[in-house]
């Protein structure tokens, strides 16, 4: 099966109809997007199908074809950084990192749907993705850096 | 009553806090330049590490690799490149930030020009492991003294080079500078063809903190881009060349034993390659979903025990304990009181919840093995690795890339040890990471405890006796800070019905919540504010100067507002010294509590990285809110119940309150650890909290697994 990843078309295997994350991970060394859950619960693992935020965990690969895949890899534009990702380096938001890439996702679709979100709503939109590290504030202080 | 051989202290060594315990290395002081290249270095071996008292008790052997063995290095090489290496790990408490900044500090470099090697078996010095709030305590002054040190070496070595007697040298931007003639020599200059190593000297001058300006500054992570680009590798990301995917069989409960197993239909499956070895057993495929259906289709039959479930968990703990300790003088003060107190607390079991769960990658080469995995203990890894595997420590290397955290659960290395038994089985690289669902039910858990106090008033409305016994939890924290008069203060061991090891801050959070839960209901009966009540008792300057300076900036007293309930609780742990005032709201209706505001202060001596310091505290006393309020894992039989981050709820951005944090920069006292002391009270503040917005005493963690406090009475 063919599918558009960070706009470049690939050919992968779908024996066993395996999730989106499995392909990216394995198949195509993309291990940006990651596992937290197995259930679509902690944000780990969200990319963008078609512009919309998707747990790629349990989102199985067959069902992507003929649309257009956003991992983390595919924010940056000629080596520059996405306005997200800079500012949150420029916050220095995150501890052990691991939950960072959902973020950047989760806050990226925010911000495309919601320009200014007010703190509250930055909070709601972000509910879906896990912290362990509890760096909270800081991303939400981060978010708000790029309003 | 039985006599409980607790052998976990073996296994999780910073439980129990255990003796201090050295292992040889590979690399001494002959071998070390035919490893690093030329150039210059110091050194620390680990006898200047270790207590004097620990080093007297070993063999004339052990104290020659004592002697021998490298405990920290610096090295400059002939190109100038400063390398620091540790076997210390970066678990996302950024210590690879603050230990940077520390060396580039010393050494007049910018932090760029910083590497440090890290966790590496091979590469670095032993280490006992990541844990208990060692890392800035002990490893930050070593490194310190090592740059500095080496800082000395080359102003010597510039000295000789101009022919110039003792003069104080300049030293700027990896240069020294002549004191005169304006020629400069860089450190890549004065390393080269050079081959000096000298020990750290003990008693070098070393920059202090009011002159810092890479310490004590909020340097950013040093390789934090790597984060946000998805670039940085993860155990779980790596990949090898001909690498296949494992997985486990788990039984369906603790404690069960193989009955009977059919691995036939899974070998059936081509590319699929099954491994039996006794009761381990498992599958390698070339790809994770492939190996997931080989396993399910491994028929196996188990035998299931009868075991404690969480209902009658407290008992149990109790049944299980050794004989209690009496104190009959205590107890004498105790029965003349006429203002007492007894009660009991108590604490679920939970789970640390590493975002990443345990991932392990392992190679062999010959007869010679590498794994790769997130631990907090490589070198205990290696150790266990030796013992499955009965090769010689030297041909097991484990390296430990910064990992996606750990909280005290990664102190050992399972997946990584699993990868190498079914690597060596299949002769492939093995790669095996836990499922969250595994990772819920074949990790440890923070342990569970009762904590019974029994305490009374002299007519001077102190504390005239103390009697405080922990079943289960720990000793972390078990003494009171307070003035009491006649004590008795005892762990006691029991037999765990899950398995258990260290969590952030050990039994400290479940000690203190205890402790300043009593302190605030003693405060109450005698009508005296808690606050008062506590600085009244305190014997602590430290703690008290933070407790004072947190209700401050809390406007504690004079805030009150009707409705609401404020709450005050402090603490010391590990050379932090942390307290936390609460605002709480009850819904008269509903009884639903709303946590509205934490202030909380903490105290760790000279601040390194204020920014990340400052994140350290904000994820404790979150993370503490998730033990305080709602986190506990279900269990029956030997079954975990909620082994999902869908039934195990852990904090989200909207359980986040309003929270300010009082650093308190304390630049003549020595750096502690900052990980682990503020958690602790951030339960018993919001405790104290409800109980004085409502009366309601609430005595166990989590405090309201459903949000909704119950009625009082």
């Amino acid at each position: 099966m063919r599918v558009n990843i960070n706009g470049m078309e690939h050919t992968v295997q779908v024996t066993g109809n395996p999730s989106l994350l499995e392909v990216l991970r394995e198949q195509l060394d993309l291990t940006g997007a990651k596992y937290g859950c197995g259930e679509g619960v902690c944000g780990a693992c969200k990319v963008f199908v078609n512009g919309l935020p998707m747990p790629s965990c349990i989102t199985p690969v067959t069902s992507v074809q003929d649309k257009k895949v956003i991992t983390v890899e595919g924010l940056e534009q000629d080596g520059k950084l996405h306005k997200i990702q800079q500012v949150f380096m420029e916050a220095d938001a995150f501890q052990c990192g691991y939950c960072a890439s959902g973020m950047v996702i989760a806050s990226v679709a925010l911000l495309d749907k919601n320009p200014r979100p007010s703190d509250q709503e930055i909070k709601d939109a972000m509910q879906g993705n896990i912290c362990r590290c509890c760096t909270y504030p800081q991303i939400v202080h981060a978010i708000q850096q790029a309003i | 009553m039985k006599k409980i051989d607790n052998d976990s202290p073996t296994r999780y060594p910073e439980q129990y806090e255990l003796d201090e315990k050295t292992e040889s290395v590979p690399l001494g002081r002959r071998s070390f330049f035919k490893y690093m290249g030329s150039g210059l270095a110091s050194f620390l071996v680990l006898s200047d590490v270790l207590a004097s008292s620990i080093v007297e008790t070993l063999s004339p052997d052990e104290k020659f690799i004592v002697e021998d063995t490298l405990a920290a290095w610096i090295h400059i090489s002939e190109e100038g490149n400063i390398t620091v290496f540790t076997g210390k790990v970066e678990v996302g408490q950024n210590i690879r930030t603050s230990l940077a900044q520390i060396v580039a500090e010393e050494l007049f470099v910018p932090i760029e020009n910083i590497e440090l090697i890290m966790g590496d078996t091979a590469l670095t010095p032993y280490d006992r492991g990541t844990y208990g709030s060692l890392t800035t305590p002990q490893m930050g002054p070593i490194l310190r003294r090592a740059a500095a040190s080496v800082k000395e070496l080359m102003k010597e070595l510039a000295l000789k080079e101009w022919n110039l007697g003792q003069t104080s040298l300049h030293l700027e931007k990896g240069q020294v500078h002549h004191p005169t003639n304006g020629k400069k020599l860089s450190y890549a200059e004065l390393a080269k063809g050079k081959k000096l190593m000298q020990r750290i000297n003990e008693n070098v001058k070393v920059i202090s903190p009011e002159n810092w300006k890479i310490a004590g500054t909020s340097v950013p992570k040093v390789n934090g881009k790597d984060f946000l680009t998805g670039r940085h590798k993860y155990v779980s990301d790596m990949k090898l060349p001909g690498m296949v995917y494992g997985k486990i069989l788990r039984p369906p409960a603790n404690g069960a034993t193989l009955i009977s197993v059919d691995v036939s239909k899974a070998r059936s499956i081509p590319n699929v390659q099954v491994v039996q070895e006794g009761d381990f057993i498992g599958v390698t495929a070339p790809t994770s979903q492939a190996a997931m259906v080989a396993l399910a289709m491994i028929d196996a039959k188990w035998n299931t025990v009868a075991q404690p479930s969480r209902k009658q968990l407290f008992q149990y703990l109790k049944d299980q304990a050794e004989d209690k300790e009496q104190n009959p003088a205590v107890d004498k003060v105790f029965n003349a009181s006429d203002q007492k107190i007894e009660q009991t607390f108590y604490l679920d079991y939970i789970a640390h919840v590493p975002l990443e769960p345990r991932a392990g990658l392992a190679q062999w080469e010959g007869s010679q093995l590498t794994i790769w995995t997130g631990t907090q203990r490589p070198f205990g890894v290696q150790e266990e690795a030796e013992q499955i595997f009965k090769i010689p420590k030297e041909r097991i290397r484990v390296i430990m890339p910064d990992t996606g955290s750990g909280y005290g659960g990664k102190h050992t290395g399972e997946a990584g040890l699993e990868a190498a038994r079914l690597s060596k089985a299949v002769g492939k690289p093995v790669k095996v990471l836990w499922t969250r669902e595994e990772e819920f039910k074949w990790a440890y858990f923070r342990p569970s405890g009762v904590m019974e106090v029994k305490c009374s008033l002299g007519v001077d409305h102190r504390i005239n006796s103390w009697q405080f016994y922990n079943y289960n939890s720990g000793t972390a924290g078990i003494e009171t800070p307070y003035r009491v008069g006649a004590k008795n203060i005892k762990f006691q061991r029991s037999d765990s019905p899950l398995k258990q090891g260290s969590y952030r801050a050990l039994a400290s959070t479940a000690n203190i919540f205890a402790i300043e839960s009593t302190m605030d209901d003693l405060a109450v009966m005698q009508g005296i504010d808690p606050l008062d009540f506590r600085l009244n008792h305190l014997e602590d300057k430290r703690l008290g100067d933070v407790l004072k300076a947190t209700a401050d900036s809390f406007s504690w007293g004079s805030v009150k507002k009707d409705g609401l309930g404020y709450g005050i609780a402090c603490g010391a742990v590990k050379g932090g010294y942390v307290a936390t005032c609460a605002a709480v709201e009850i819904h008269p209706q509903s009884r639903e509590v709303k946590i509205l505001r934490l202030t909380v202060g903490f105290d760790c001596g000279a601040i390194i990285n204020p920014a990340h310091l400052k994140s350290q505290v904000v994820g404790c006393v979150l993370q503490g809110l998730g033990g305080a309020l709602f986190e506990s894992v279900d269990f029956r039989n030997g079954e975990i119940l909620n082994p999902s981050l869908s039934t195990y709820r852990v904090p989200r951005f909207q359980d986040v309150p309003e929270l300010e944090v009082v650093l308190l920069d304390r630049k003549d006292l020595p750096s502690s650890g900052a990980g682990e002391a503020p958690i602790v009270a951030v339960a018993p503040a919001i405790r104290n909290a409800i109980l004085n917005a409502t009366r309601v005493k609430l005595y166990q963690l989590p405090m309201l697994p459903k949000g909704v406090l119950p009625e009082a009475g």
